[in-house]
């Protein structure tokens, strides 16, 4: 834990703001179009319909937007999962989730040719909240009922799963592979606003929760029996927990396709700032996962330029060392399975 | 005498497999009460279902005269509090944070933390003996230390009636010696029930008012260590050849068992 008292926690999370936004900014303004500050903060005070303005206000500004929301929505979920599992290597990657709302996703575009961005949000979750309720089916049924490891298998047995479905259903339907490709790769480039006002509702809403709720995750954290005892409803707190990944895990779908490492990897960086007490962790976790994928998806357009590579392998890439250094440290540490 | 918890009947089960049948038991206020048994015979069990962790298949908890799967279990928590066998913490966190869970109960949307919660705190690691560890965390300090900084949480909860079970396993003796002090100390000056699952009969007998030994989903026998624990006792319940001789300084009962080893008499 980097910073200790309450005074160096507030300097944090502020400096989290800052770098977000700082981000958000640099987000909009470099890329292959050439543009400016300068062109960058005329395009919102006298919008002129030139090509550059017209880039910078609907290709850049919705996708550092939805880059921020995507990245703290993953960051937080991941948080949340990683507590309700006690799981060091929980997130809603591993544990099914998003591959449960891409799965939702293919099949209505396929089958029902959905086209519509307003419906991607709901079928999303729902496909989320389906594949949790099959974890959540398989893990809690035999003697010891939830146990973070039968979780995890049966989080990798769904993700397994609907990823084999949804290549199924690509493999053998050509067409519907091309409409949902740009989605598939895990992206945040080429998404309208619309598609992000559709979703921030459910993540919003999430947010708000996961903050809420966060001393009651405190307790949670030093074991259910000693929460038990101390009053707290352990059975609806992990409930709300899970309704908080599903909204925030098939939002972010929903926009951006499935995007792994956030959701794993910045817990971890955050805690080891921030340190345990999900009262800063949520909402420093939420910044973190910000700048980290506004960064990743602006090193994504320079890397091959005038090429981009999808903002999904970028974090796949950071984030595969970081992911193998937590597994290894993870569960040999004080994290009781 | 008043009976501050009590079980009517109470039948526990893990899955199909009955682990206590029918079982009535009453705790005495301001006593100490321990369960002993051998592994696995359900103390365990009976004390986590006391403290409402498990629920009974069958029968009910009583606490004060009422059941307690009638209560909220939040006003439950401000009468009785438990410290789990098994219990990890997450990483970094201090002992005056682990303490200041104990206050959970007494907090709701509203009232987050007061004057109160401050100062029970600060009794309970004042008790405990942990001021000067306080802004530790919790995984670093030794095991001995690590207890008392649960039983501190469990202080700070400000409930008559404690719960504890196996506070003393994997102590070291010095240690457990210390932790069953503290809590003999709590009994006498404060008047706090204690109820526990103790595995060692000789310090059992020591520390409590009042045994209840349990064997094949039944309650073989109860009452003050020195009328309970005999050679008969401990060999059907523990299925133990043994002699039971005095205590040399306490005078309670000790157990010595026959067995095998060096004998220099």
């Amino acid at each position: 834990m980097i910073l200790i008292n309450r005074r160096q926690k507030w300097l944090g999370l502020i400096a989290g703001v800052l770098l977000t936004a700082a981000a958000i900014c640099m987000s909009i303004v470099y890329g292959y179009t050439n543009t400016t500050w300068s062109m960058a903060i005329d395009s919102f005070i006298h919008f002129n319909g030139s090509n550059e303005h017209i880039v910078l206000q609907t290709v850049r500004l919705p996708r550092a937007l939805i880059a921020a929301t995507v990245g703290a929505s993953l960051a937080i979920a991941g948080v949340i999962m990683q507590t309700l599992t006690k799981n060091p290597l929980a997130s809603p990657d591993i544990l099914g989730i998003n591959a449960g709302a891409g799965f939702a996703i293919v099949l209505c575009v396929t089958f029902f040719g959905m086209s519509d961005l307003q419906h991607f949000s709901v079928v999303s979750i729902a496909g989320a909240a389906i594949s949790a309720f099959f974890v959540y089916v398989i893990s809690v049924n035999g003697r010891d009922g939830l146990t973070p490891m039968k979780i995890t298998l049966a989080g990798a047995a769904m993700a397994a799963l609907f990823s084999s479905l949804t290549q199924g259903i690509l493999v053998t339907n050509e067409a519907a592979f091309e409409q949902v490709l740009f989605w598939l790769a895990g992206s945040v480039a080429g998404r309208k606003m619309e598609i992000l006002t559709s979703v921030l509702p459910y993540i919003t809403i999430g947010i708000i929760l996961s903050i809420l709720f966060a001393s009651k995750m405190n307790i949670l954290a030093s074991g259910e029996d000693v929460a038990k005892g101390l009053g707290l409803k352990t059975g609806r707190l992990k409930m709300i927990m899970g309704l908080i990944v599903i909204s925030l895990a098939g939002g972010s779908v929903a926009i951006a396709g499935p995007i792994g490492f956030i959701g794993i990897v910045i817990p971890h960086i955050a805690r080891y700032c921030i340190g345990n007490d999900h009262r800063w962790l949520i909402p420093f976790s939420g910044l973190l996962g910000s700048i980290v994928l506004i960064a990743a998806d602006i090193l994504s357009r320079y890397i091959l330029m005038p090429r981009e590579i999808p903002v999904g392998v970028m974090t796949a890439i950071i984030g595969t060392p970081l992911f193998i250094y937590i597994a290894r440290k993870g569960f040999s540490g004080n994290e009781k399975i | 005498m008043v009976n501050s918890i009590e079980t009517k009947q109470l039948t526990l089960s893990y899955g199909d497999s009955i682990v206590l049948k029918e079982l009535d038991v009453e705790i005495t206020e301001g006593e100490i009460t321990v369960f002993i048994g051998g592994n696995g015979c359900g103390k365990s069990t009976l004390l986590r279902s006391i403290a409402r962790l498990l629920k009974p298949m069958s029968g009910a908890v009583l606490l004060e005269g009422k059941e307690i799967a009638k209560q909220s279990t939040k006003d439950i928590a401000k009468k009785m509090a438990i410290l789990p066998q098994s219990h990890s913490v997450p990483e970094g966190l201090t002992v005056l944070q682990l303490v200041k869970q104990g206050r959970f109960p007494y907090q709701n949307w509203l009232k987050q933390w007061t004057r109160e919660d401050e100062e029970e705190v600060l009794q309970a690691i004042r008790v405990t003996g942990l001021e000067s560890l306080k802004d530790r965390s919790v995984d670093s300090l030794s095991g001995g230390q690590r207890q008392r900084a649960w039983i501190a949480m469990t202080l700070a909860q400000d409930t008559s009636i404690i719960l504890l079970d196996e506070p003393t396993t994997y102590l070291d003796l010095t240690h457990q010696i210390e932790i069953l002090d503290l809590l003999y100390q709590l009994n006498q000056t404060e008047k706090r029930t204690i109820l526990m699952v103790l595995h060692d009969i000789n310090l059992a007998s020591r520390y409590a008012h009042s045994i209840i030994a349990i064997k094949n989903q039944k309650v073989y026998g109860k009452g003050k260590p020195e009328e309970v624990i005999t050679s008969d006792l401990v060999k059907k319940v523990f299925d133990l050849d043994c002699d039971i001789v005095g205590d040399p300084i306490f005078g309670t009962p000790m157990v010595i068992p026959h067995g095998k080893g060096r004998r220099i008499k």
